[in-house]
């Protein structure tokens, strides 16, 4: 790959077809855990950790099982449960290794399964047939986009405790307009032309 | 009788899944910026509603409780490639507009929540009623939405024009933050309703 295609793969990911704010993958999370900083961090290294492993895997899984046996139309079946399978290796894995990073991402992990963003980047991957490092690139991009925008929109969401609004808008309704807010500052992106 | 409609009140107000209790909400998102595709996505969730909680329902006593969730994400997956492949054979142009968030009702809360919730704890018959009603609240919220956002964006419902084509729009609306503030608008209102009607009980 090109260095002018990195810039454009990235500069896609992250900001003009963020995950979140354009795409609308992964908002339960984005809602959820974007009240504390500390949960939202730990939210994002998540996400960005499960997604490139796991569009790692679903790679392999469809290239060298679903592909040969000609059954594409599995996909959705074989990919999910490879990621719940993945995810609970993982958490395996990192509390054995690495017990301060499994204590750092908690809950979060194993909510990570029913993330759409996960099993939307291995379908994105699956219906471009893009190839292995492209693959996992995009995925930790993505993740990285995801991270952007939940932690700008959780350190937002910080002030909005102290502001005054309707009554009506309490709780969700007020953090859907912000980020409807911060959505539209994303809009500015999509008319960027990089090269 | 009276049962069945305590069912449906709870699916389409009480515990509407979308506007009370927050399940479902990309696709909330991400297919309500035309009514036409609102009821397409809101119809094939309620299909597959319907189907993953007969299936869960009337395999209840032989799936073993510890790999419950394993059982219901195959079922469910199993449902929505029907669905997945359904559409794209019978409804191309659906299955395009709707693209991702087709495949994307395997992860959809609302469909899991059921599964966990009601079918693996009731009989056949008041599960498959149970997806039905909680279907239709999905689909009311999602035509909601919609509705506010094709008529504030294009001036149309369901592409049949209602404001002359002279009046100004708000193109916005059909661009992602009119997905937000919509759906944020949406959710307030239901807030207000509701707290006015505790107040009214209360007193």
């Amino acid at each position: 790959m090109t260095w002018q295609g990195l810039i454009t793969l990235s500069l896609g990911a992250i900001l003009i077809e963020n995950f979140v704010l354009v795409k609308f993958l992964g908002i339960c999370p984005f809602i959820g855990v974007s009240k504390k900083l500390d949960t939202a961090l730990g939210m994002s290294m998540a996400v960005v950790f499960v997604m490139t492993v796991s569009s790692a895997a679903t790679w392999a899984v469809q290239e060298f099982l679903l592909v040969p046996l000609g059954v594409e139309y599995m996909g959705m079946v074989a990919f999910i449960l490879v990621i719940a399978a993945l995810v609970q290796l993982v958490e395996m894995f990192l509390q054995k290794i690495a017990p301060a990073l499994h204590k750092a991402l908690g809950v979060y992990l194993p909510l990570i399964t029913t993330n759409c963003a996960i099993l939307g980047v291995a379908i994105i991957n699956a219906e471009n047939g893009s190839g292995f490092f492209e693959s996992v690139l995009f995925a930790f991009l993505s993740g990285v986009g995801f991270s952007l925008a939940l932690l700008l929109f959780c350190s937002i969401r910080a002030r909005l405790e102290f502001s005054e609004h309707p009554e009506a808008f309490e709780g969700f309704p007020i953090a859907l307009v912000t980020a409807g807010l911060l959505a539209l500052a994303f809009t500015g992106f999509s008319s960027i032309r990089i090269f | 009788m009276t049962q069945t409609m305590k069912q449906f009140k709870n699916g389409l107000l009480d515990q509407n899944p979308t506007l009370a209790l927050m399940l479902g909400m990309c696709p909330a998102l991400a297919t309500t910026t035309t009514m036409t595709d609102a009821a397409g996505m809101g119809l094939t969730t309620t299909a597959v509603l319907i189907c993953s909680n007969f299936a869960i329902s009337a395999l209840r006593r032989i799936i073993p409780e510890k790999i419950r969730i394993a059982a219901f994400i195959t079922i469910i997956a199993g449902f929505v490639t029907i669905a997945d492949t359904l559409l794209q054979a019978f409804a191309p142009s659906l299955s395009r507009s709707l693209g991702i968030f087709i495949p994307l009702i395997v992860v959809n809360c609302i469909v899991f929540a059921r599964a966990e919730v009601f079918a693996f704890r009731n009989g056949v018959g008041r599960s498959v009623l149970d997806g039905l009603a909680m279907g239709m609240g999905f689909l009311m919220a999602l035509l909601v939405v919609a509705g506010v956002r094709e008529f504030l964006s294009a001036g149309t419902l369901f592409e049949f024009r209602i404001l002359p084509e002279a009046v100004p729009t708000l193109p916005v609306m059909a661009q992602p933050p009119g997905g937000f503030l919509a759906l944020g608008l949406a959710l307030a209102v239901t807030q207000a309703v509701r707290s006015k009607r505790k107040a009214r009980s209360a007193v």
